[in-house]
């Protein structure tokens, strides 16, 4: 066995890093035009800062939100499929249990999360990960219910009718952020972790 | 088992690989951080807005093709409307246009049969009918309100409006201006109104009359309609000419 090979080991599929790069750069342009979007008629007593925004103005960032909107829901459907049909899913995600999370979430608040294998991900990491999932598509939902009210009216009632769907689109995006917020502390954290969502490989800890 | 030469090579490429990373890191970060940083001034730029314009027709498409010309929007009880119903407008409430009715008449032009003007009597002796509908604005905000007038498609009928055509155009007296598709302007829940809450329209409402148009987002709900037109040529709109979509169904 070659002894350079021996050191590397395939983390990522190329589906999944090419995936997550254009989730990463359509995300950060649906919550920036959101925001300005948000701005144009505040549902809760505050304001984004305009300079976090995208789009200068509302039109600019509606023409941003229905621009990114296809790009992100044609990567996510390529991703889900790969995800479920490969069985990527399965392995990577699960199983996961409340006590798994619990415990890892824990020893990472104290630093003492292993990440010796980049390979197999912990229990929290397993739960951030499918939380983004199901955030994911709660915004591509509740989204359709605010576009077209009229048109997936079915889907709006869903959601308790217009109103209610604009609160759970922000809602869902704030626990999506959040959750991108953490993941890119933890990236910093581990900072090995970060050429690995690039190249797939990680070196093998020995 | 490997040869040399391909160890070699994947050793080198290793390494090649690692600086590329390395800058590509750098360039993708620094990219990012201005993409972040001048928001504004990446929608200016010139390629960027005419992807942006793209992508907005290609919308305008996946709407109009969507858009299901029997589904309904919900209709609510009078005890869901909103109160009082909010004024919007590209000016403050102050400066409503005030529409002298007495000498009204409702313009037609474009292809039109019969382009005999309209007055206010005429219209108001038209079978009415009223809808109770939730009013989306473009900017986020909803609100629900009556509405009452004539089916626009039985106007257009009664006018021998060419239905075949692909817009209708509208100009309004305070300068506003907008267009539809032919399909909106066929659904049944199009309406020409000249009441709101069974009064006939303030002028803040839009006095003489208002498109209703309940699958469209509000600001493509003409007020104080001066004159309109059926074409097929793109006539665009106040709003849409900088760069609000164009169908913006709901």
């Amino acid at each position: 066995m070659d002894a350079a090979q021996a050191q590397w080991v395939k983390v990522h599929p190329l589906i999944v890093r090419i995936t997550h790069w254009i989730s990463a750069f359509g995300i950060l342009i649906m919550v920036a035009s959101g925001w300005r979007i948000y701005n144009a008629s505040p549902l809760f007593p505050f304001r984004i800062p305009n300079e976090l925004t995208l789009g200068g103005w509302l039109a600019g960032a509606l023409q941003w939100h229905f621009a990114a909107m296809w790009l992100l829901v044609i990567n996510g459907i390529v991703y889900l499929t790969y995800g479920v049909v490969s069985g990527h899913f399965r392995r990577k995600l699960f199983p996961l249990t409340p006590r798994a999370v619990f415990h890892d979430v824990l020893g990472a608040l104290r630093g003492r999360l292993a990440h010796e294998d980049l390979s197999v991900y912990n229990a929290a990491q397993r739960a951030a990960y499918l939380a983004i999932i199901v955030c994911a598509v709660v915004l591509v939902f509740s989204g359709l219910a605010i576009w077209k009210p009229v048109q997936l009216q079915e889907i709006t009632a869903i959601f308790g009718g217009y109103e209610s769907a604009r609160v759970v689109h922000f809602l869902a995006m704030t626990l999506l952020v959040l959750i991108v917020v953490v993941h890119v502390v933890m990236v910093i954290l581990v900072p090995r972790t970060f050429p690995t969502m690039i190249t797939g490989r990680a070196r093998r800890a020995s | 088992m490997k040869t040399m030469e391909t160890s070699l090579t994947a050793h080198s490429g290793k390494l090649i690989g690692s600086i590329e990373r390395r800058l590509f890191l750098k360039q993708g970060l620094s990219l990012g951080a201005l993409a972040l940083l001048s928001g504004c001034d990446l929608t200016d730029d010139e390629s960027v807005q005419k992807l942006l314009t793209g992508m907005s027709r290609w919308n305008d498409g996946a709407q109009a093709w969507l858009f299901n010309p029997n589904k309904l929007a919900p209709e609510f009880p009078e005890s869901a409307i909103t109160k009082p119903f909010p004024f919007n407008a590209f000016y403050s409430v102050d400066e409503v246009t005030l529409v002298d009715g007495k000498d009204y008449k409702l313009e037609l032009d474009g292809l039109i049969r019969d382009k005999k003007p309209w007055t206010l009597p005429e219209l108001y002796a038209l079978p009415q009918t009223s809808q109770v509908t939730r009013h989306i604005c473009v900017e986020g905000w909803s609100a629900i309100g009556k509405w009452s007038g004539v089916r626009f498609s039985d106007f257009l009928a009664r006018i021998g409006a060419d239905t075949k055509a692909k817009h209708i155009g509208f100009k309004c007296a305070d300068d506003y201006y907008t267009s539809i598709d032919m399909a909106t302007a066929l659904h049944p829940q199009t309406l020409l109104t000249f009441r709101y809450a069974d009064e006939i329209l303030p002028p803040k409402y839009g006095f003489p009359m208002k498109l209703r148009i309940p699958t469209k987002l509000g600001f493509k709900n003409p007020k104080h309609i001066m004159s309109m037109f059926v074409t097929n040529e793109y006539p665009g709109g106040y709003w849409e000419d900088q760069g609000y979509n164009w169908f913006s169904g709901s």
